[in-house]
């Protein structure tokens, strides 16, 4: 199996795992089980009515904007085992909105993934890490910002639940309105670039963009072999140069440099190249 | 071994700080927080 599918197999794996509950989709009632006090490494909302496990982000602020402040020793704890151990590879591997755009990105349209601004752009989510998730929520207590204002995955799963039970549909209101907007602008933004919610606005992908360059999963280029073509850069649909920064803090682990490599100069792996 | 070395202290701080959020029955607050719709996260205020 080439790596494209193996990955895309297991994003599908991955997605239906952290998912599981499929009678929520049905029912309209989200999962109580004692598995949801375990935080999973990818953004999935825990109202979603598939979920089985809890967001990590939405764990964090729910720790931060308590009416006691409380240190969050366990999600953190939780994120740095993830980020060093697969630094973004969980973008690339195990996070469904992540999965979502890469599908929305297979649909045939116009596509614009390089263009000025983008560089730029991709501080924002540095901005709403600190801002939306941190600073915020510790200043007004009980208001989850990023969760309450931005997160579009919350929004899918509110869209899920109101399909499924009619008190949540009546309760739809302008705050709503507001995220499906936002929704929408990710979707069709999403058919146009390469995981935009990844580049620009996920907090999460933020925080394991910092794991990048130690984490254990990470990449190494040979410059015995690399004849600086720039086939690798041409290929990286989030824009990174591998042959320069192997360890991007944008790089989400797809591997598509590696097959594009004429030289076989990229390597992915937990090991020192074989 | 030494490649590692960062990745493996960072580890090592994740699992004491988990150890300390589980002492603190943090799991518990992260369960009873998750196991409730979320009205701000759909989008209900």
């Amino acid at each position: 199996m080439d790596r494209k599918k193996r990955r895309l197999g297991i994003q599908a794996v991955a997605t239906l795992i952290q998912n599981a509950n499929f009678k929520g989709f049905f029912t309209g009632k989200i999962y109580e089980g004692a598995s949801k006090s375990v935080c999973v490494p990818g953004l999935n909302c825990y109202s979603c009515p598939g979920a089985v496990g809890s967001c990590p982000i939405g764990s964090l602020q729910s720790f931060l904007s308590g009416i006691k402040f409380k240190f969050p020793y366990y999600v953190l704890g939780l994120l740095i085992f993830f980020g060093a151990v697969l630094g973004r590879a969980v973008c690339g591997f195990l996070c469904p909105f992540g999965f979502l755009q890469d599908l929305l990105y297979k649909i045939p349209f116009y596509k614009k993934n390089r263009f000025k601004i983008d560089r730029y752009l991709r501080y924002i989510k540095y901005l709403v890490l600190f801002l939306l998730v941190i600073i915020l929520p510790m200043t007004f207590e009980l208001t989850p910002f990023f969760c309450k204002y931005v997160c579009p995955e919350g929004t899918l799963s509110g869209l899920m639940l109101a399909a499924a039970d009619s008190n949540v549909r009546s309760a739809l209101g302008p705050l709503f309105s507001w995220k499906f907007i936002l929704l929408m602008i990710f979707i069709v933004t999403g058919l146009i670039v390469y995981r935009p919610f990844c580049k620009y606005v996920c907090p999460l992908g933020a925080i394991y963009g910092f794991f990048n360059k130690v984490a254990i999963y990470r990449m190494t280029c040979d410059p015995g072999k690399c004849i600086s073509c720039g086939a690798c850069a041409k290929a990286c649909r989030m824009n990174v140069d591998p042959s320069k920064a192997p360890n991007s803090m944008e790089c989400i682990r797809c591997g598509g440099c590696i097959d594009s490599c004429p030289e076989k100069a990229l390597y992915l792996g937990i090991k020192k190249r074989p | 071994m030494k490649r590692n070395l960062p990745a493996i202290l960072l580890i090592l701080t994740a699992v004491a700080l988990i150890a300390a959020g589980i002492l603190m029955h943090q799991p518990e607050s992260v369960l009873h927080k998750a196991v409730k719709i979320c009205m701000e996260c759909i989008g209900l205020g």
